[in-house]
């Protein structure tokens, strides 16, 4: 890639977080380090992923709110995990979280494990217990 | 406490490489991150279809995590420092010693708990590089090579990176040089260095190299016979993500390896590496072009994806690559 076809397309997820680097090679071929601004073909494929997990999130978020799942499964989309890396993270195996899941098993959940969630899910812990009135 | 030794913040493509090029030239050993990048072996591809990554796949276009943090001391005889360790409080505690005494830390981290990362890319990967350059107001500051600036954490967040659960735990992983040695002759450290990467590309077991860069091909053009168009939108997304992890751009790993080649040709002079070098720079555009078809079929959701076009232009990759690494085997043949 030569310098001057380094992409420069401003990608919204970089914006106010800096630039990137990329090797390119200048009129003479010599490498160096560019700084670009990203190539849309990034944003395209994280947006993807991202509307993927949000669309999960907004349908667990209503599910939620009508007492058929537990608050656990709307953060667990939002912070971008599924079942495997939610319960890697917590440690734990992943038919306990399945079963956290479930609201009547989530509604008796230990302070200690709602707390090991919220710190996993970077959140406060009444975000859990108080999810209807907070979302 | 308070504690901050000087250092040189540099702006690199790939966090591992650019923490050991940082952290190599803090201790008075010049290299630059392609260097470290080849030095290392860290060229690789490897398609492992029985590795799932939330039900994709595992794709590297490079070796795995921590593999030069492994490779380069012990190519390189710098006495290196190492340390995982079970216990957090311990760990951050050891950490501020290390500060406290002018030493600057490499660390192993997940970007899920690094604030200083758009929320968009923090994603549960554990596997990311840093250099922690000292502590102010409680604060950590870090050397992030894929950042312009230096960032802080505060220390509970990066107490829960150093610490997070998974694939690829960092454990708490600290790293350093100790004792650089004097005058390091490279070229038979360049030499043997090109030597394995050549071979790995062109004789590793299945799913790995340029026979997993076919397999990789074989699949995409196979994907429509088995899973629907959203499946295939994703696995393309994924192959594409991959490609770019925490920042390489397109092909960034092809075009490292290229700056590599090069820097070896000045070192030595010896005109393969110089030819090498150029056909890398194509290996990489290829990679590009690739990734560039890939993310408009995931662009363009209700057009029908030409799988075998897509499934060509990876191949094309391949074939570009054996020809460079057939080309460096007959490097020793040449004497500088």
């Amino acid at each position: 890639m030569e310098k001057k076809s380094v992409p420069q397309d401003a990608n919204k997820t970089y914006d106010g977080y800096g630039t990137k680097v990329v090797y390119a090679v200048d009129e003479a071929g010599r490498y160096d380090r560019v700084r670009t601004t990203g190539w849309e073909v990034e944003e395209i494929v994280l947006r993807d992923v991202v509307d993927d997990f949000e669309q999960k999130a907004e349908s667990a978020r209503r599910r939620a709110m009508s007492g058929q799942t537990s608050p656990i499964e709307y953060f667990m989309h939002k912070r971008y995990l599924d079942l495997t890396g939610l319960a890697k993270g917590m440690g734990i195996a992943k038919w306990r979280v399945k079963r956290h899941l479930k609201p009547s098993v989530f509604d008796k959940l230990s302070q200690s494990v709602l707390q090991r969630y919220a710190e996993l899910f970077d959140i406060d812990p009444k975000m859990l217990t108080h999810f209807k009135e907070n979302l | 406490m308070e504690s901050a030794p000087a250092f040189d913040h540099r702006h690199y493509a790939h966090c591992e490489s650019g923490v050991l090029s940082s952290l190599f030239t803090h201790h008075g050993m010049a290299i630059s991150e392609p260097m470290v990048f080849g030095l290392a072996g860290a060229m690789s591809f490897a398609y492992l279809p029985f590795v799932r990554l939330g039900n994709m796949p595992l794709v590297a276009y490079r070796m795995f995590p921590a593999y030069l943090i492994k490779k380069l001391p012990a190519r390189m005889r710098v006495k290196y420092f190492r340390k995982r360790y079970s216990d957090a409080g311990q760990a951050m505690s050891e950490l501020d010693d290390f500060l406290a005494s002018g030493q600057v830390v490499g660390i192993q981290m997940s970007v899920f708990f690094a604030p200083y990362f758009p929320p968009e890319m923090r994603f549960p990967f554990n596997a990311h590089n840093a250099i922690v350059i000292g502590k102010e107001n409680g604060d950590y500051l870090i050397s992030d090579p894929v950042f312009e600036e230096v960032q802080r954490i505060a220390a509970n967040d990066l107490e829960k990176a150093r610490f997070a659960k998974g694939v690829l735990a960092p454990k708490g992983l600290v790293h350093f040089p100790m004792q650089m040695p004097g005058d390091v002759d490279l070229e038979p450290v360049i030499r043997k260095a090109i030597k394995k990467t050549a071979n790995m590309m062109l004789h590793a077991p299945p799913f790995i190299g340029l026979k997993g860069i076919r397999r990789l091909s074989a699949k995409i053009g196979a994907l429509g016979k088995k899973h629907d168009k959203k499946y295939i939108r994703h696995f393309l997304g994924h192959l594409v993500r991959m490609q770019e992890e925490i920042g390489t751009g397109g092909g960034g790993f092809r075009f490292i390896y290229a700056a590599f080649l090069q820097e070896a040709y000045q070192i030595m002079g010896i005109p393969v590496l110089e030819e090498a070098s150029n056909q890398m720079t194509a290996a990489g555009d290829a990679w590009r072009m690739f990734a560039l078809a890939c993310a408009k079929a995931v662009k363009r959701r209700e057009e029908p994806v030409d799988l075998e076009a897509i499934a060509g232009l990876l191949r094309q990759c391949g074939v570009i690559e054996k020809k460079i690494y057939l080309l460096l085997k007959t490097l020793k043949k040449y004497k500088t």
